[in-house]
């Protein structure tokens, strides 16, 4: 398709013309809706576009193909393991038997699916060295909600509910802190030591009787193995307070650290990282939680559970009464879970670890390549990913870190995470995962170091890239003032023609 | 492993690199005393050996009931056309479009997601997604509260339970939230008490931040929107409407009836019901609270050359910018789903939908009017779209009696709502496009033998 002139594609109330369309539904008698009555009833039809099947596949195919994905190439986006997706899980989760399952059929008609989330539950607690997980979270950041909200019940049950401090690093993700304030806590951000590890010291002076939480990204969002991760953790409990491990980052460490042997309390998976379900262009995720002893229970409803007679059943509303309660509706999300269940099972122990073994020995490969050509903030050994900068490029030629990401389009590149961690100046997070082979490692490394050297050689080349995208720079500034978050169609007899 | 490409060669390369004779020497900082036990877990499983495990558990779920369980997610065709289009590695193998760039599929297509729930609710900004209906309403709330700097919610007993079980967790941060009864008999029976809602907005010191309905309510029910929506604003609150979309083709939208934002469960927009998601939370809001809704927004705008383009706007609400201030710790969504829904929405075409809709009431006019004929009898008086409560003596054991007879009775309340007496003898029940007449036969004679048989026999 043509990517020229004033627009890439026309947008799909663009595409339709009346009277188009049609042939799927039957249609209903005449009086169908005679019984509802006419205040109820909808007196203006939304002006929804008609079109054919034909221009509405073409018009989805040819949007698809201006995206960038795994499936098309290299995508090193820190913090976000943007590994292969298997076939498979996809074939599995369609299969009509988990697909058509209706959410509240009763226990009996639902063995199967209640099955492999049992089995995935005590597989998820086997890998983290929790006692028990629920797979009701959407997400890694309602994971964190649901953490967040098991302390605040186990802090209130001891009659501790003054504790309204949650204590983050520095480098966590956002979502840390805007799950502490959801949750009603105050968020504390201690500033990371000079080697990029927690500070203990500054957590030390932090905690005390106020302290609800601490939240920890292990390995750090620098791609870093908290070394002193079993000092904090003391620390932590001494003081009364309770350890969350944000675990994005597990694919580092599958097979080598389990969190709940390590003193951990609670921490949430990301299942669309860890075990490659696929993102969905923004989702879905699923974000199961693993707790130890002292927040089992206090774990959200409704948890699958096997009765005596080997059968599954879910636990019923009301059930346990030291439950935080439902974080959402129904079970949780079985079709991104069933996925997991298939990547867990497909790789086994050995083939777990193996994930962790690759991840890291790529990321260092990866690392030591770029050393010499920028600046690696944190030079020693990384686990899955790692921060390089161009700090010193910056210095030298005025090309930014923005610049070098979006030059990498034009080399056929999805960007790392820029600007990410905060505390690194010019950062770039780069995450290669253990499905790329070492020809597109050494492929990518050279984009990098090849653009390193436009920047003084070329430098407009960089700073006005990308040149080969679909489209090239946005205009964000307006975006944001002026929003403009609706097409405006006009109906009927109104419609121009477009062309 | 089975999906990485390393052999050991390259291994070896690499670790010669960086002058390393084993992997092992990279988790050397792992603290001797902190590494993990032996991994548990069972051995690799080859792709033939996995897909027979995958298909025998799938085998294990009973789908070949004839269903009529609704309650918030429902049974539609959804043309073979959405799923093939989904199935496309540039939509599903993306992640979260932070470059525009080299993301404009996606941010088109969320754009005209937006867009085109907006015609549906007649309602101007629409959230690029939440990650259900229950979490939608949760936000709906807080956003309620966070517009009005109030701390109290009043939300119908007609809306979904586990919808109102989610905002109750959501509002363990400290925020206020009561519910509204229902009307206990005679012609709104089941719909929301007006005069109770009316004396709860009343009760001094006490402002309201938002008030919660349903239409149609958890019982399949039309409640009295725009009343609501009048007494919420006389005092003060915004108003909040769960709805269907589907329903929307031939239901009033909440913008017609002066509600604030709207929140709903997408799921019947060509999702399939897969045992609770993923599904797609709608929320959508009047302009007036563009900043107040959380989520991901995308917009119109154009690129260095005036080309027009898309892109994440209006990020100073986000966590990743805001982190403690942020308007919802909302990161990954369900964008794939919103694609679904939009891809649905432009396959069926507005009056694809209308006959989804209108369909779906005829075929549940057909169900009350065989279950009648059995002597099945509604439980509610008020006028319905697709789903109603029907009333069966001992309805737990009858439920569990049809399952024998291969039909899926719907949803015992007594499990749904236990605190609620009034429908302790009801069966949710609902019918959509897909429901067939055979089907409706099958459901009204295996009820009307169960219930002609001997008390004894049914509760047996």
């Amino acid at each position: 398709m043509s990517v020229t002139g004033e627009r890439l594609q026309p947008t799909i109330f663009e595409l339709g013309r009346h009277g188009r369309g049609g042939g799927k539904i039957p249609h209903p008698p005449a009086d169908a809706l005679e019984r509802i009555p006419a205040d109820a009833r909808r007196a203006v039809p939304a002006a929804l576009p008609e079109l054919n099947e034909a221009d509405v596949v073409r018009h989805y195919v040819n949007l698809s193909q201006l995206n960038y994905a795994v499936d098309t190439g290299f995508y090193p986006l820190g913090s976000c393991t943007m590994k292969f997706n298997p076939k498979l899980n996809e074939w599995a989760a369609r299969l009509p038997g988990f697909a058509d399952l209706h959410p509240l059929a009763p226990d009996e008609v639902a063995q199967g699916t209640l099955q492999l989330l049992w089995e995935l539950e005590r597989a998820l607690a086997e890998i983290s060295g929790m006692r028990a997980v629920t797979l009701q979270p959407a997400a890694g950041a309602q994971g964190e909600l649901t953490g967040i909200l098991m302390i605040r019940a186990h802090h209130r049950a001891r009659g501790e509910g003054a504790r309204d401090e949650v204590l983050v690093p520095d480098s966590s993700h956002g979502t840390n802190p805007a799950t502490a304030s959801m949750a009603g806590y105050r968020t504390i951000t201690i500033p990371s030591a000079a080697d990029g590890g927690v500070d203990i010291d500054a957590f030390r002076a932090a905690l005390g009787p106020r302290t609800a939480a601490v939240m920890i990204t292990n390995p750090s969002t620098l791609g870093l193995f908290e070394a002193r991760i079993g000092e904090l953790l003391e620390a932590v409990h001494a003081a009364g307070a309770l350890a969350y491990m944000d675990g994005a980052n597990l694919n580092a460490i599958l097979g080598h650290f389990k969190p709940g042997e390590a003193g951990f309390d609670v921490m949430h998976f990301n299942v669309h990282k860890t075990f490659s379900t696929p993102h969905g262009g923004g989702g879905p995720g699923a974000g199961p939680v693993g707790v130890g002893d002292t927040l089992l229970p206090y774990l959200p409803e409704p948890r699958v559970l096997r009765g005596d007679d080997g059968s599954f059943h879910l636990e019923r509303t009301g059930e346990r009464s030291t439950s935080i309660g439902r974080l959402r509706s129904f079970v949780g999300n079985t079709g991104v879970l069933i996925r997991a269940y298939a990547y867990i099972r497909a790789h086994g122990a050995s083939g777990l670890r193996e994930v962790s073994d690759d991840a890291v020995l790529a990321a260092n490969y990866l690392k030591h390549r770029l050393s010499g050509t920028y600046d690696i903030p944190y030079d020693r050994a990384c686990k899955h990913e790692f921060v390089a900068s161009a700090a010193t490029i910056k210095k030298q030629t005025g090309v930014r870190t923005l610049d070098i990401a979006k030059r990498l389009i034009d080399y056929g590149y999805h960007p790392p995470t820029i600007y990410f961690p905060l505390i690194v100046d010019e950062g770039m997070l780069i995450e290669p995962t253990e499905t790329e082979s070492v020809e597109t490692l050494d492929a990518f490394a050279d984009a990098l170091i090849a653009i390193a050297a436009e920047t003084t050689t070329t430098p407009e080349l960089v700073t006005g890239a990308p040149h080969s995208a679909p489209v090239r720079r946005l205009d964000e500034a307006t975006a944001a003032r002026q929003p403009n978050l609706r097409w405006r169609p006009m109906s009927g007899a109104e419609t121009p023609c477009p062309d | 492993m089975p999906y990485g490409p390393h052999t050991a060669d390259d291994r070896e390369r690499m670790l010669g690199a960086l002058g390393l004779t084993s992997v092992d020497q990279l988790f050397e900082d792992i603290p001797v005393a902190l590494r993990a036990s032996r991994l548990d877990l069972p051995d690799p499983e080859p792709e033939l050996e996995l897909a027979a495990r995958l298909t025998g558990l799938a085998a294990r779920n009973r789908t070949d009931l004839a269903s009529f369980l609704g309650a918030g997610v429902y049974r539609h065709w959804s043309p073979p056309a959405v799923d093939q289009l989904l199935l496309r590695g540039e939509w599903y193998t993306a992640y979260t479009p932070y470059q525009p760039e080299v993301s404009q599929g996606t941010l088109q297509s969320i754009y005209e997601y937006e867009s085109l729930l907006a015609e549906l609710v007649d309602l101007d900004v629409v959230s690029a997604s939440h990650y259900d209906g229950a979490t939608a309403t949760a936000e709906a709330a807080l956003m309620t509260c966070r517009a009005t700097r109030r701390e109290r919610v009043l939300i119908s007993r007609g809306v979904h339970p586990h919808y109102r079980e989610t905002t109750r967790t959501y509002f363990e941060g400290g925020l206020d939230l009561e519910e509204i009864p229902l009307v206990a008999d005679g012609e709104a029976a089941g719909t929301t008490d007006l005069a109770a809602l009316e004396r709860m907005l009343a009760e001094p010191g006490r402002p309201v931040a938002g008030v919660i309905a349903a239409q149609p309510d958890f019982c399949g029910l039309l409640e009295p929107m725009p009343e609501i929506g009048r007494l919420a604003h006389a005092a003060g609150a915004l108003f909040v409407a769960v709805v269907e979309p589907v329903s929307l083709a031939v239901l009033a939208p909440p913008g017609a009836y002066g509600a604030d934002i709207a929140a709903g469960e997408g799921q019947p927009l060509g999702i399939a019901p897969q045992y609770g998601g993923p599904y797609l939370g709608i929320l959508a809001a009047t302009d007036a609270l563009v900043r107040q809704i959380p989520g991901r927004l995308v917009g119109l705008t154009s690129d260095l050359d005036g080309k027009r383009a898309f892109v994440m706007t209006m990020r100073a609400r986000e966590q990743d910018i805001r982190r403690d201030k942020a308007a919802s710790n909302i990161c990954t969504n369900q964008a794939l789903l919103a694609l679904a829904a939009a891809i649905y929405l432009a396959t069926v075409g507005p009056h694809g939908l209308r006959d989804v809709a209108a369909l779906g009431a005829a075929r549940a006019a057909e169900l009350e009017a065989a279950l009648a004929a059995v002597g099945v009898d509604r439980l509610h008086r008020g006028p319905y779209l697709n789903e109603f409560v029907i009333r069966v003596p001992a309805a737990r054991a009858v439920h569990r009696r049809l399952l024998d007879a291969g039909v899926l009775a719907g949803l015992v309340l007594a499990d749904a709502e236990p605190d609620d007496p009034s429908l302790a003898e009801g069966l949710l029940v609902c019918a959509t496009e897909v429901t067939t007449s055979d089907e409706i036969a099958r459901f009204a004679r295996a009820i009307g033998a169960i219930l002609g048989a001997p008390v004894a026999e049914v509760a047996r």
